[in-house]
């Protein structure tokens, strides 16, 4: 009983419902390319998902992400070029340090300004975009330039299988490093003071001052995470589309942030789990693609986006009053 | 000597506003210094009145729905949805002398759909924020999305192109030798201070944003109150939309994405608080002015637009400090 009451079993219902109906609609849903490509789009949302849980969960939010992912990845690559170096670890170690500098910055004016987040992630989105665009520069790095080194990881594959008509397809290695990192920030939210004191802060920030939490610690923390998840997005996004394009990203908060408020997390801060955002994603990521094989015309795609921010914010909002009262 | 206290109680009061003036003036000085040939010409600041308005409105909406402690991140999709259903009905209606001969009455019928489509949007902003209890960054945010998703399933992407030649005197047109828009913004940024400043309305939303436990327990109608300012921001923003639509001859699902950053700034600037309780339309438009000089004084700097966006992050943050250190002191 307690089972079916948390939210987690709710939202598995509606995707495994949801799952049912596209496969009825087009029965090539199932079809396990589809699904490999599925589990693939779902990678870099995802880990850039687990971000914004944190920030949620503390009750701010973060629009700069996007901002900070494409910033990481684009002067990695840049300085990879530069250096004439190639390899994996290292630009993925660069890039998530570089959106952990750009988090404390919003940490920073968070913390010390008191200023509401939203205002501060506009103002350092607009800067670090602005610097990228303005200063490093708008030209793609296509794959024939493109470090050789980080394509070949990004298209590693876990499985693949060869069809009839000789052409492969597999599942992407990526998938493991997201449910690494999922599994991570799960145990970090639960089992440690620092997690902990990220849905203390997040319920009640005056108690969590008086309970003996060092909110500064927490919301460094909290901002540094959610940029340096983005920054190591970033960079892996590239590898795994062979492609460097400094104006990416652009509108992918919206997707983003529907996606972790999806997946039950409380939009007044306090409440959301790992496992929600993992299945929030899945069924954004789901619609999202299924518009396409259920012919609807792209042109919607903002417009149903828009509606189930809408709908599951309305819903988040609906029951945690429901709670309060 | 009464005079003199005059001007004392009035610098104390408005100190934000009299700060505002002197960085006004400083921005002035620099541009005029830095290029004194190309800055100081009357084609610069006349266009200045052209743009300005546009800026303008959507600030004073966003201040508006910071009033309340809420934002509204839906103006910029509004104000182009309303430009493109006005647009769609007159390439409707469109006889065989053009678009641009469309009769008075079916300008004037686009008017009330391109309002109408900013009372409707603001309707349901409000309705989301106070009767599901939605937190308004989330519901501006996905309906500012829908908004713009619609923009875009109306038009295919590409922008409409054509509107009527009355349609255009709002954007483009003179009244007395001042720009148009001008005028209607200087009418209607009038009109919104008596509101905000004289009216029930406008005080109710300032003691709700001030201390909301307080105003519900002195009976203000909260909701009510909170639903006819997301109203009147959606109006603003539709107005934007016309102007805008009238000024550029077109209208486009992703036209002036980046003015939701500057609306911002400038709210956050003109000496508007977002936690609310605090706003005023003359700050906003001192802070509009401001913006705009700095904006033309970089464009003949021939700055890029991705470095004028840098500018205007660095800029919000840097107010955003200054004022928490002003907050502080006092």
């Amino acid at each position: 009983m307690a089972l079916l009451r948390r939210s987690e079993t709710v939202i598995a219902g509606i995707l495994l419902l949801a799952m049912v109906l596209i496969g009825t609609i087009n029965p090539a849903f199932w079809q396990l390319d589809n699904l490999f490509s599925l589990m693939r789009s779902n990678v870099i949302i995802g880990i850039m998902a687990m971000g914004v849980l944190l920030v949620l969960i503390s009750g701010g939010i973060d629009v700069s992400f996007p901002a900070f992912a494409v910033a990481a990845m684009y002067l990695t690559i840049k300085g990879m070029l530069a250096l004439g170096y190639n390899g994996v670890v290292l630009p993925l170690l660069a890039a998530t340090l570089m959106g952990l500098a750009f988090g404390a910055v919003n940490g920073f004016f968070v913390y010390k300004f008191r200023m509401i987040p939203l205002i501060v992630t506009l103002g350092t989105s607009a800067m670090v975009r602005g610097f990228l665009l303005g200063v490093v520069g708008t030209s793609m790095i296509n794959i024939n330039k493109m470090p050789t080194a980080l394509i070949d990881f990004g298209r590693t594959d876990v499985v693949s299988v060869t069809k009839a008509d000789g052409t492969t397809y597999g599942l992407t290695a990526m998938v493991l490093i997201y449910l690494g990192l999922a599994l991570a920030m799960h145990l970090v939210l639960r089992y440690t003071m620092i997690g902990r004191s990220a849905y203390a802060l997040g319920g009640d920030p005056e108690a969590a001052r008086r309970a003996g939490f060092d909110l500064r610690k927490t919301i460094f923390f909290i901002y540094c995470v959610a940029g340096a998840l983005a920054g190591f997005a970033g960079l892996l996004h590239s590898g795994m589309i062979w492609l460097a394009n400094p104006r990416d990203f652009v509108g992918l908060e919206l997707d983003v942030i529907a996606a972790v408020v999806l997946g039950g997390a409380s939009i007044f801060g306090g409440r959301g789990s790992v496992l929600g955002t993992m299945l929030g994603v899945f069924m954004l990521v789901m619609v999202k693609n299924s518009l396409i094989i259920m012919r609807v015309d792209t042109t919607w795609q903002l417009v149903v986006v828009g509606l189930i921010v809408i709908a599951a914010t309305a819903l988040s909002a609906w029951r945690d009053r429901r709670r309060a009262a | 000597m009464k005079a003199q206290m005059n001007i004392r109680s009035l610098v104390n009061r408005d100190n934000n506003i009299v700060q505002l003036l002197v960085m006004t003036v400083l921005i002035f000085a620099v541009m005029t210094a830095l290029s004194p040939d190309k800055f100081l010409r009357y084609y610069n600041f006349e266009s200045i009145t052209y743009i300005f308005p546009e800026l303008g409105l959507l600030s004073i909406a966003m201040m508006i729905a910071m009033l309340t402690g809420g934002i509204d991140l839906s103006v910029v999709g509004v104000a182009n949805l309303s430009g493109i259903l006005a647009g769609v009905l007159f390439h409707k209606m469109a006889g065989a002398a053009g678009i641009a001969d469309t009769g008075l009455l079916t300008v004037l019928l686009g008017g009330v759909i391109a309002l109408g489509t900013g009372l409707v949007a603001g309707t349901v902003n409000g309705l989301l924020i106070t009767r599901l209890g939605i937190t308004p960054i989330l519901a501006t945010l996905g309906t500012g999305q829908v908004f713009t998703g619609l923009a875009i399933v109306l038009t295919g992407g590409p922008a409409i192109v054509g509107f009527p030649t009355a349609w255009a005197f709002l954007g483009n047109g003179k009244i007395l030798g001042l720009a148009t828009p001008f005028v209607l913004f200087a009418v209607i940024a009038a009109l919104i201070a008596f509101v905000l400043s004289r009216t029930a309305l406008g005080i109710n939303l300032m003691l709700i944003g001030t201390n909301p436990k307080a105003a519900l327990f002195a009976g203000l109608k909260r909701e009510r109150m909170v639903l006819y300012s997301y109203m009147l921001t959606g109006v603003l923003a539709s107005v934007a939309g016309i102007i805008l639509s009238g000024r550029t001859n077109a209208a486009k699902s992703d036209y002036g994405t980046s003015y939701l950053l500057q609306a911002v700034l400038i709210a956050v600037l003109g000496g508007t608080n977002p936690a609310g309780g605090r706003g005023t339309v003359l700050g906003i438009t001192i802070a509009v002015a401001a913006l705009m000089l700095l904006s033309s004084g970089f464009q003949i700097l021939r700055f890029s637009n991705h470095l004028i966006d840098f500018i205007w992050g660095a800029f919000l943050l840097l107010v955003i400090a200054i004022n928490a250190y002003k907050n502080r002191t006092r």
